[in-house]
């Protein structure tokens, strides 16, 4: 038991996925024959080089897209597959982007209450209630009257997890939520997260090209080749959750940190040569 | 806490030298300013009364122009003191409110729509793209032949520029949305309509005000036009009839009324951009 998992929601399967650009006659092959099983409550860490269709494949997740051929189900249900060309987004799987998507012009709370107001599942006041617990939980108290340009770019990344946690996902997608911000803020940013995963073990399925970041925030992390996107390896990090920052100088966490790290140069290699190869006549 | 802070000596200090510095920026921004005015005036006084170039010998210079504004018994019939001057200002005042305001409702609505829905940007756009570039003093005779009197003919020029700025901009507003905005909202379950008026309208507000700037403009530009060839008030007749009589100094009275006059309006829509658009340049932490 070492994913303490008290849900049973959030089973995300993704079997065979294959997405093929096409654009005039160009076929560019984005995602090849990925599949990937993500248990409920897990954290799942995607990895790879910079443009290697790691998005793509949380888009077609997401519902923002579709996918050329395989399945994605969610507890099950199919998401997108055969006859279903692309998944509906929905509150189910909220999403959160690499530059951050907080309605500018919505205060922090209207901003968090947006999801349950959207979807009508709660009443105006109920859902401002639920939204002041769950900003108080993130250490985010007193900050609903602000916008979010008033907000550090930490702060502001905390309110749209929380904005997204309010709709109690199944899965969370995180597309390099932490890509911008500076080193010590990302730290913090990263304990947050955690803190949040054990108060509410959703899944989370998170795209980096940080191993680190990969290594100490997940239960796995998946290394991804250089396009076409497609797991060459997995690893189990097998380090107790909850994991605060005094792991990161134990020689377990070094060692995944170092085994990852091969394989990531091996793929960046590969990819850097592909584009070599591309850029020449 | 915070009232101890703000209260602390250091702070009271740190504020009255911020006061300070901006009394003093605000004075030196005057200072240009009237600089700027200064410049312009002596280089018309020169021009026209001093050294009486060849061509600018025939106009008025400014001493005279100015004598003329603020006499009660003007030369040629149009002061401060003249209850025609106010007229004329009126006239060409609730053309363009009317022209722009309907401009602004049609104008406004169509152009979000244009960037929102891709089938309604196919149907219209090209249309569209073909009537924006007609000037509007081309459509001098079809206004004069659809509309009946004076009024409308002119209000209908006004308006026309006035709304093809008006829908541009508000459709690049539009389409200049974050996409991430949109899919998050979807992902938080937005529905359609909830996604255009929550996300839609507020996010190309700051553009639809910047054409809205820019229709306020054109509306000035096109109804002075259309005042020159029908229409007998208004401060665009006023300038041309000031030209056919001879009486030069009016043109000149209606030419920088009609600056003073339409910086105005634009002052009042930026007013009104402020007040909208707090989320942009408030700092003190909205509503609470």
């Amino acid at each position: 038991m070492k994913r303490a998992a008290p849900t049973s929601i959030g089973h995300l399967k993704i079997e065979d996925a294959v997405k093929v650009y096409r654009s005039r006659n160009v076929e560019t092959l984005a995602v090849d024959h990925c599949s990937l099983d993500i248990q409920p409550g897990e954290i799942c860490m995607i990895v790879g080089p910079s443009g290697c269709g790691k998005t793509t494949l949380l888009n077609a997740v997401a519902g923002f897209h579709g996918l050329t051929s395989g399945r994605i189900t969610l507890d099950g249900e199919l998401l997108c597959g055969p006859g279903k060309p692309m998944a509906e987004p929905g509150p189910d799987r909220v999403v959160v982007f690499q530059n951050g998507a907080l309605f500018p012009w919505m205060t922090v709370l209207d901003n968090v209450t947006f999801g349950p107001l959207s979807q009508k599942t709660m009443t105006t006041s109920e859902a401002r209630e639920k939204a002041r617990e769950l900003l108080a939980d993130a250490g985010l108290a007193g900050m609903e009257h602000r916008y979010p340009e008033q907000l550090s770019s930490g702060v502001r990344r905390r309110v749209e997890i929380a904005r997204a946690m309010m709709n109690d996902p199944a899965v969370l997608l995180l597309d390099e939520p932490y890509r911008a911000l500076d080193s010590l803020t990302r730290a913090m940013m990263h304990e947050a997260l955690l803190e949040m995963h054990a108060r509410r073990p959703v899944t989370i399925l998170f795209i980096t090209h940080d191993l680190e970041e990969a290594v100490f925030l997940g239960h796995r992390i998946v290394v991804m080749s250089a396009r076409p996107c497609r797991p060459t390896l997995q690893m189990e990090i097998d380090i107790p959750h909850p994991r605060d920052y005094s792991i990161t100088t134990s020689d377990a966490y070094r060692g995944y940190v170092e085994s990852a790290l091969d394989a990531v140069h091996l793929e960046a290699q590969k990819s850097f040569a592909a584009n070599e190869a591309e850029a020449r006549p | 806490m915070g009232d101890v802070m703000q209260n602390h000596p250091a702070a009271t200090a740190a504020r009255k030298s911020r006061t300070l510095r901006a009394q003093a920026a605000a004075g030196a921004r005057i200072a240009q300013l009237l600089l700027g005015f200064a410049c312009a005036f002596l280089f018309w006084y020169l021009t026209v009364d001093v050294w009486q170039l060849p061509r600018f010998a025939n106009l008025p210079g400014p001493s005279e122009v100015f004598s003329e504004w603020f006499s009660p018994d003007p030369i040629y019939g149009l002061s401060f003191y003249t209850p025609d001057y106010y007229w004329h200002i009126l006239h060409s005042l609730a053309r363009v409110g009317v022209a722009f305001v309907l401009a602004t409702l049609l104008g406004v609505p169509l152009g979000l729509l244009m960037g929102w829905s891709q089938r309604v940007r196919e149907y219209v756009f090209p249309l569209f793209e073909l009537l924006r570039p007609i000037p509007p003093l081309a459509w001098v005779p079809l206004a004069i032949l659809m509309f009946h009197g004076t009024e409308t003919p002119v209000i209908f020029l006004t308006f026309l520029a006035a709304f093809f700025a008006t829908a541009l901009n508000s459709m690049l507003g539009a389409r200049s949305i974050d996409p991430s905005l949109i899919r998050a909202a979807r992902c938080l379950g937005a529905g359609e309509w909830r996604l255009f008026s929550r996300i839609v309208v507020p996010g190309a507000l700051p553009q639809v005000f910047s054409g809205l700037q820019i229709s306020l403009g054109v509306a000035w530009f096109s109804l002075v036009a259309a005042e020159m060839v029908s229409g007998e008030y208004g401060l665009g007749y006023l300038i041309n009839t000031g030209y056919s009589m001879a009486t030069y100094p009016t043109i000149f009275i209606g030419m920088i009324t009609l600056g003073v006059v339409g910086y105005l309006t634009s002052v009042v829509i930026r007013l009104i951009e402020h007040a909208l658009l707090r989320w942009g340049n408030d700092e003190q932490g909205g509503r609470s």
